[in-house]
């Protein structure tokens, strides 16, 4: 295979295996301007290894398939520049750790998709007029721009190091809440939601979701803490909780 | 034999874009049971990557809108090849759909009176797509999902079916298998929506993904139902050409409608030169005209400059870029130059942020401060699954079609914007269709286990060669064939060698072989794949070969003009025994009320 552009070679570690086991294999691939890592796996099954498993679609950071973790660090695959990487060094391309591997670097993400059912749904208040500002929309519009790649839930340790799924819904569905709490037509209250289902407050904002969203959404600042506050002022207050004791709300 | 895990629907939906998830939503809505099966995760189907809006005749920013003017646009647009009623009803009813999708969450941007707001397209009379910035697939699909989930819908994420089955004439369900552990799967139904989206990768410079292999047509085809202006492939103008890696990915049309104009190497705003006689008056006469446009359309102010030339249709627009490159004016790596760094940078920022960090972080070109270098890409097929306009039913009963599977809407060139709406308007017909046929049916269809079994050994055969070549150079094969002699330019020998060339490629994909488990093997995934854009690139080539004319997206070189017989009818495949059959059919008769809408136009703009 010649080398056009004077691109030369890279040398790739990608994990190869299951469920029952596996290791990073060694590939060398040619590497043209602008690469990234994605079309690099690409170059590798369509020459060494046509079995291959790997999650892409639309090769423009828009779909938010290709998650994987590059040289340690959640990415996506398809935004991930070759010519980022150290010369002469091999890049490790490995799966999402935070969830159960399928096959090489596809891994069973159907636990946020359980987890998304249960969110209680867009209600809007009736006999609300729908018109409103873009300003008034902005917020929540940031919260959409989600592509839902799981790299924020990958890397939050919550859910990494401690295994809390069962407790811990993850800063991908803070930011859906958050969206759906700050629209302009929701009436409905998830507060109770999010401190009892979602466990928000195991959250201690060390904003490493943020730092790895692609899509650049403030998740601590703009979702999350805005809603620990409302589950604090709702459940936590104490001139709250004195008011609601005196009406029998409690 | 192998036992297969078995599912009993009244209504499987094939697909979970925009039009599979509306029809899942419609058909459950309903009362019937459903089931919706996709190739990849939820979420992920080509509706996520359209970006510059949905048409609807809103008339929010420009009061002069209405469903007659969008459907005449359509029209237009599609060269008078479309469905009239088809057109007719898509622009009636794709303001209630876009109204829907608010209802049910989605946040589109907004005018200054807090309503919908609406920006221009290619093809488009007024300001008329509804938008979310450049995401605007993204907003609805997201919104078609979290609706859809929450009704209860099942979905069985990473499935590919791979045949339909029939009871007779009668659709009885499909065959598929799991991606993740590549088991067999057998849903028994009365009905099948098919919402499978396009055939992009028939092409090697494509817009679309992986999943875009043809599937809903080749599998429509091979249960006896008809195909229909399979030439029309729509060659998008605007795709990266470069860095390599990227070439074909989409740039939106929505720079041009935020005012990206296009130049060649010398500088030349060529779109001026390409523009249609009997449609020039509808555009801007100079660059003056043109930047006035603009300034009222930043401002949301009324004007009576006219839009610029940019914003022709889509197939005028490839054509001339392709032409300019061709001609020797192409940019360093072979394309035009689309600018918009001539608007202040956080209005571009702001209007087009995904094409701001697309050529960022993928080409190092900042889209504030340097042009864009664009080109044509394979992007949409307008022909598709021939469909009854009302109901969405395919000819083979118990089977339906929507979104770009199906055929008829847009003719021979689609309106940008006009995907989005179709994919809501015809996804809700095909859903309640499917759902009514299905109550109807006095008896569940009865599966035929041979058939299965047939399929079954037929997917497991490439694990069973002992040689044969990777199914990844065969798609290579097949994808340089098409893009060399089935592309935007076309003639006779081209395609005739085309078709030769795919007489030999079908022979290698039958002896694609694979190795190893069938565990997530996605080279296994491709030989299936390959039938099915083998199956539609020959539909589309011989399709090109007898429509000598050029009509909107179909170019022939050697048949430059249109031709008037050819202009009243539609050509339709269908598989006869082992051939594919291409036969014409007229085009319906638009109603005299309809026609009458296309002539005071002149009048009321004069």
């Amino acid at each position: 295979m010649s080398v056009e552009h004077g691109g030369g070679e890279a040398l790739l570690h990608v994990y190869r295996g299951d469920a029952s086991g596996g290791q990073e294999v060694e590939y060398r691939v040619p590497v043209e301007p602008g690469m990234v890592i994605l079309d690099a796996i690409h170059w590798i099954q369509a020459h060494h290894a046509p079995d291959l498993a790997v999650r892409w679609n639309c090769k423009a950071a828009k779909c938010g398939s290709c998650s994987a973790e590059v040289n340690g660090k959640p990415a996506l695959m398809c935004k991930s520049r070759m010519d980022h990487f150290p010369a002469g060094k091999p890049i490790t391309v490995r799966p999402m750790k935070t969830f159960p591997i399928i096959k090489d670097l596809v891994t069973d993400v159907s636990w946020n998709y359980e987890i998304n059912k249960r969110i209680p749904p867009f209600s809007p208040r009736p006999g609300a007029s729908w018109r409103w500002q873009q300003s008034d929309v902005d917020r929540v519009q940031e919260f959409r721009k989600c592509i839902e790649c799981f790299l924020c839930q990958d890397v939050c340790h919550v859910l990494r190091t401690h295994e809390l799924k069962h407790q811990f819904a993850g800063p991908r569905f803070f930011v859906r809440v958050a969206g759906l709490e700050m629209h302009p037509m929701d009436g409905e209250d998830r507060t109770r939601y999010l401190k009892d289902h979602a466990g928000i407050g195991l959250c201690n904002i060390t904003k490493c979701c943020t730092e790895v969203c692609p899509e650049n959404i403030a998740i601590t600042d703009n979702a999350i803490i805005p809603l620990k506050e409302r589950v604090v002022d709702r459940f936590y207050d104490p001139l709250r909780i004195l008011w609601d004791k005196a009406t029998g709300k409690s | 034999m192998e036992k297969f895990e078995t599912h009993e629907l009244d209504v499987l939906v094939i697909g979970a874009g925009g039009a599979g998830l509306r029809a899942a939503i419609e058909a459950s809505t309903q009362g019937v049971s459903v089931g919706l099966v996709c190739k990849s995760l939820l979420g992920k189907a080509h509706t996520v990557m359209a970006e510059g809006g949905i048409a609807a005749a809103l008339a929010h920013v420009d009061p002069q809108d209405g469903w007659e003017t969008h459907f005449c646009d359509t029209m237009k647009g599609g060269s008078f090849l479309n469905h009239w009623r088809m057109a007719q009803i898509h622009a009636q009813e794709s303001p209630d759909r876009v109204r829907e999708l608010e209802q049910w969450g989605a946040l589109f941007d907004r005018t200054t009176d807090g309503r919908i707001l609406q920006r221009a397209f290619g093809g488009h009379t007024w300001k008329r797509l509804a938008h979310v910035g450049d995401r605007t697939g993204l907003e609805m699909i997201r919104t078609l999902q979290d609706r859809g989930v929450h009704q209860g819908i099942e979905v069985c994420m990473e499935c590919t079916i791979t045949r339909l089955l029939k009871d007779g004439d009668r659709i009885a369900g499909a065959i598929g298998y799991w991606r993740e552990s590549g088991r067999f799967v057998v849903f028994k139904a009365k009905a099948v929506v098919i919402a499978t989206g396009g055939v992009g990768k028939a092409y090697r410079i494509t817009s679309n993904s992986w999943e875009y292999t043809a599937d809903g047509q080749a599998l429509a085809y091979l249960a006896g139902a008809e195909l229909m202006d399979m030439e029309f492939v729509q060659f998008h103008p605007t795709g990266m050409v470069w860095p390599p890696g990227v070439m074909g990915i989409l740039v939106t049309e929505g720079v041009r409608g935020e005012g990206g104009i296009l130049r060649n190497a010398n500088g030349e705003r060529f779109m001026w030169k390409y523009l249609p006689e009997a449609r020039r008056h509808e555009y801007a006469e100079t660059e003056e005209e043109a930047r006035r446009w603009l300034d009222a359309s930043v401002e949301g102010t009324q004007t009576d400059a006219r839009r610029p030339p940019e914003l022709s249709t889509r197939d005028n627009v490839a054509r001339a870029i392709y032409t300019e490159v061709r001609e020797g004016r192409g940019t360093p790596h072979g394309g035009a130059f689309l600018d918009i760094s001539y608007l202040p940078a956080d209005r571009v920022k702001r209007k087009l942020p995904s094409m701001y960090h697309q050529f960022l972080e993928l080409a190092d070109v900042d889209i504030t401060r340097q042009p864009m270098e664009v080109g044509p890409t394979t992007h949409y097929i307008m022909g598709g699954i021939r469909v009854d306009p009302d109901t969405a039913a395919a000819t083979v009963p118990g089977l339906f079609a929507a979104g770009e599977a199906a055929a008829g809407l847009h003719g021979a060139n689609r309106l940008g914007g006009n995907s989005l709406s179709d994919l809501v308007v015809f996804g809700r017909r095909a859903g309640a269709a499917a759902a009514d046929y299905a109550k109807q049916l006095p008896a569940a269809p009865r599966v035929d286990d041979g058939e299965v079994q047939a399929e079954a050994h037929d997917l497991l055969a490439p694990f069973e060669r002992s040689q044969g070549e990777t199914p990844y150079d065969v798609h290579r094969a097949l994808q340089e064939c098409m893009d060399r002699h089935v592309g935007i330019f076309r003639v006779q020998e081209d395609l005739e060698r085309g078709l030769s060339e795919l007489e030999k490629i079908k022979q290698r994909a039958a002896g694609a072989r694979v190795e190893g488990s069938r565990l997530y093997h996605p080279g296994w995934h491709l030989v299936r794949d390959l039938r099915n854009l083998i199956i539609v690139s020959e539909a589309i080539t011989r399709s090109a070969l007898l429509r000598k004319e050029s009509r909107g997206a179909h170019s022939r070189l050697d048949y430059p003009n249109q031709d008037t017989g050819l202009g009243k009818v539609n050509l339709c495949v269908a598989k006869v025994g082992e051939d594919m059959r291409v036969s014409t059919a007229p085009t319906p008769e638009m109603p005299a009320e309809l026609k009458a809408l296309f002539e005071p136009v002149k009048e009321k703009v004069g």
